[in-house]
C-alpha cells in the first residue's frame, strides 16, 4: 500500500492538495525573489507615477493625477533625453549592425587563428562598462588621447569630444558601436550556422561569384536573425545610461546636454529625490520598451517560417 | 588571385580586431608608465621604465583589495543564490505537473521585458526598510531569480527523455533525488553556461551598487573604480592601473570559457 504513494503522478490524475503542494515546494525559493524584487515594484512604480509630492521614506502624498506625467513630458531635460536616446538608437545600432555582419561574414570563412580572432572581437563583451569606459575618456582626450592623435596624422585638428557639446553624441555613440559589435557578431555568426551549405553548393555550381551570393542567398536567409539583433539591440540602446558616468564624470554629457531616458529617471530620483518624477519616466521607458518587444514578437512570428 | 584575396581577408580582420582590441591593449601599457610619459606627444607604445607604482597607489589610496574581496563575494553569492533557484524552478516548469503550470510560465517569460530601471525606486525602498543599505546582502538578495536562466534550464530539462524520470520514480527516488542525482549531472553543460553569464553580469553591474552603498567599505569593483576616478583625480596611469584591476578577472574568464560563453550568448544573448 505504501508503494502506491509513490508512483509517479500522471497528467489525468485529480488535483488534489497535494498536486500543487511539491512544485509550490520547488517554486518558492524562485517565486519570493522574484514577487518581492520585480513584481511588487514593478506594480507599485506604477502607484508611484500617479502620486505627486510622494515621499521616499513615509510614503506620505500630497496628491493623487497625471501631474507627474504632465510635469516630465513639459520637462526639457526629459525631452532632451528623449531625443539624445533616440538618435543614440537610430546611429549606434545600424552602425554595429552593419559592421558586425561584416565581422561576422569574414569569421565564417575556413580561416587559422579562428580562436584568436574571436577572443579579440568578443572581448569588448565581458567587460565593465565603467573600467573600459574610463580607457575611452582617455582615448577621448584632447591634448593626449590617442583618437586625436591618430586624426592629427591624416591633418584633421583635434576634436574636443568630451568637453564641447557638439560632439559629445558622436563620442557615446563611437564607444556604443564597440561595445555592441561581440554581441551583435554572435548572434550573426549562430544565425550563418543555420544556413544550409547546399544553398552554396548550388550557386557556385550555376557559377554565381561571392558578391552575388552574399546578397542573393546569405542576406535573405540572415534575415531573421537581422531583424532579432536590431529589435534586441534598440531595446538594450534604449537603455543608454552607464556609459555617461566614466565619459562624463557623472553628467549628463558637458553643459548637462546629453541627458537620456535611463539618466532622467537617475536623476530625478537619487539626485533630486522627486519619487513621482522618477516613476512616471520609468513608466514611460517601460511603454517604450513594450512596443519595441511587440515588434520583435511580431517579426519573429513573420519570419518563423522562412 | 585566390591567394591575393586571403590576404586581404586576413588584413581586414587583422585591422578590426587591432581596433577592438586597442583599449584592452592601451590600458595595459599605460598602467606601467609613469605620469610625465603618458602625457607625452607624440605617445610612447611600450613604457620606457615599467614601474608597478600605479597599482602600489592604487591598493594603498583606496580600498582596492577591500573593493575585490567584495566583488567576488558579491559575484560568488549571486551565481549560487541563482543557481539554487533556477534549478527548481526549472525543475518545477519541466518535470511536475500542475494545472495552470504553463500559464504561470508564459506570465513569467512576458514579465522578461520589465527594465531593472524601471524597479530601482521600490527596491531601494525596500533595502532602505530592511536596513541593508551599504550592506552586501543588499547587492545579492534582488538578483536571486532570473527568468531568463530558468527559461533556458527548463528548455535544457524538456530535452532529457521522459523514460529516465520514471524508471527512477519506480526504483524509489525521490523527485528531489532524482533532479540533483540525474538532472543537474546532466545538464552541467547548460548550468556551467548559465552560471558564467550571470557571473559576468554579477561582476559588472553598476547602477545599482551606485544606489545603495555609500560607504567604500561595502563597495564592489566598478564602483569603486568611479570613486576613485572622482576622489584621486584624473591621473590616467592610476586610473589604467585601476581599471586593469576590474577588467583583468572577465579577461581570463573569458579566454578560460570562450565556447561555454559564446554558446551561452548565442542561445539567447546577454540579459542587463
Amino acid at each position: 500500500m505504501k508503494r502506491s504513494s509513490r508512483q509517479p503522478r500522471l497528467n489525468d490524475e485529480r488535483a488534489t492538495a497535494r498536486t500543487f503542494l511539491e512544485p509550490a515546494a520547488f517554486l518558492a525559493p524562485f517565486m519570493i525573489g522574484l514577487i518581492l524584487f520585480t513584481l511588487y515594484p514593478f506594480i507599485n512604480v506604477f502607484l508611484i507615477s500617479f502620486k505627486e509630492g510622494y515621499k521616499v521614506l513615509s510614503g506620505e502624498f500630497t496628491s493623487f493625477g497625471f501631474q507627474n506625467y504632465e510635469t516630465v513630458i513639459n520637462d526639457p531635460n526629459f525631452l532632451n533625453g528623449l531625443k539624445n536616446t533616440g538618435l543614440y538608437v537610430v546611429l549606434v545600432v545600424p552602425i554595429a549592425t552593419e559592421l558586425s555582419l561584416l565581422i561576422a561574414t569574414l569569421l565564417n570563412n575556413d580561416i587559422r587563428l579562428k580562436g584568436f580572432f574571436q577572443t579579440c572581437y568578443f572581448l569588448p563583451m565581458v567587460t565593465s562598462i565603467t573600467a573600459i569606459g574610463l580607457v575611452w575618456k582617455w582615448l577621448f582626450n584632447f591634448d593626449y588621447g590617442l583618437i586625436n592623435y591618430f586624426l592629427s596624422m591624416f591633418g584633421i585638428d583635434p576634436i574636443n569630444w568630451l568637453n564641447n557639446p557638439a560632439y559629445n553624441l558622436a563620442a557615446l555613440v563611437i564607444y556604443g558601436v564597440w561595445s555592441m559589435i561581440p554581441f551583435t557578431t554572435i548572434l550573426l555568426l549562430a544565425g550563418f550556422q543555420n544556413v544550409n551549405p547546399q544553398y552554396y553548393t548550388a550557386a557556385r555550381a550555376d557559377g554565381a561569384k561571392g558578391g552575388r551570393i552574399f546578397f542573393r542567398i546569405t542576406l535573405p536567409l540572415l534575415a531573421p536573425t537581422i531583424g532579432l539583433t536590431l529589435i534586441v539591440n534598440m531595446i538594450s540602446a534604449s537603455k543608454v545610461f552607464s556609459e555617461l558616468f566614466p565619459l562624463f564624470n557623472g553628467q549628463p554629457g558637458s553643459a548637462y546636454s546629453l541627458y537620456t531616458v535611463v539618466y532622467y529617471l537617475y536623476d530625478a530620483f537619487f539626485v533630486k529625490w522627486k519619487l513621482g518624477r522618477a516613476a512616471a519616466s520609468a513608466v514611460i521607458l517601460f511603454a517604450i520598451v513594450l512596443v519595441l518587444t511587440m515588434i520583435q514578437l511580431f517579426v519573429q512570428r513573420k519570419w518563423k517560417n522562412y | 588571385m585566390k591567394r591575393t584575396k586571403r590576404a586581404i581577408l586576413y588584413l581586414i580582420l587583422a585591422i578590426g580586431a587591432a581596433i577592438m582590441v586597442l583599449p584592452f591593449v592601451w590600458m595595459l601599457l599605460s598602467s606601467f608608465k609613469t605620469a610625465a610619459e603618458v602625457n607625452t606627444t607624440p605617445p610612447t607604445v611600450f613604457p620606457a621604465n615599467p614601474t608597478f607604482e600605479n597599482y602600489r597607489y592604487a591598493f594603498e589610496k583606496a580600498p582596492f583589495a577591500r573593493y575585490f574581496l567584495n566583488s567576488v563575494i558579491v559575484t560568488v553569492a549571486c551565481v549560487g543564490f541563482t543557481m539554487f533557484t533556477t534549478i527548481l524552478a526549472a525543475f518545477a516548469f519541466s518535470r511536475l505537473k500542475f494545472p495552470g503550470r504553463d500559464i504561470l510560465f508564459s506570465a513569467l517569460l512576458s514579465m522578461m521585458m520589465i527594465p531593472f530601471e524601471m524597479l530601482i525606486i521600490t527596491n531601494y525602498q525596500t533595502i532602505v526598510s530592511w536596513k541593508l543599505v551599504d550592506n552586501l546582502w543588499a547587492l545579492i538578495l534582488p538578483f536571486t531569480s532570473s527568468i531568463f536562466y530558468t527559461y533556458i534550464l527548463r528548455n535544457f530539462f524538456l530535452s532529457i527523455p521522459d523514460s529516465l524520470y520514471y524508471s527512477a520514480r519506480v526504483d524509489g527516488a525521490s523527485n528531489w533525488r532524482y533532479l540533483w542525482r540525474i538532472m543537474v549531472p546532466i545538464a552541467k553543460p547548460a548550468l556551467v553556461t548559465i552560471g558564467l553569464l550571470n557571473a559576468i553580469t554579477c561582476w559588472n553591474a553598476f547602477l545599482w551598487t551606485v544606489l545603495v552603498t555609500n560607504n567604500p567599505e561595502s563597495r564592489t569593483l566598478p564602483f569603486g573604480l568611479y570613486a576613485f576616478m572622482t576622489s584621486s583625480g584624473i591621473r590616467y596611469e592610476r586610473l589604467m592601473a585601476a581599471a586593469t584591476i576590474v577588467v583583468l578577472p572577465m579577461i581570463v574568464l573569458f579566454i578560460c570559457f570562450r565556447k561555454q560563453i559564446v554558446t551561452g550568448v548565442s542561445r539567447g544573448g546577454l540579459k542587463g
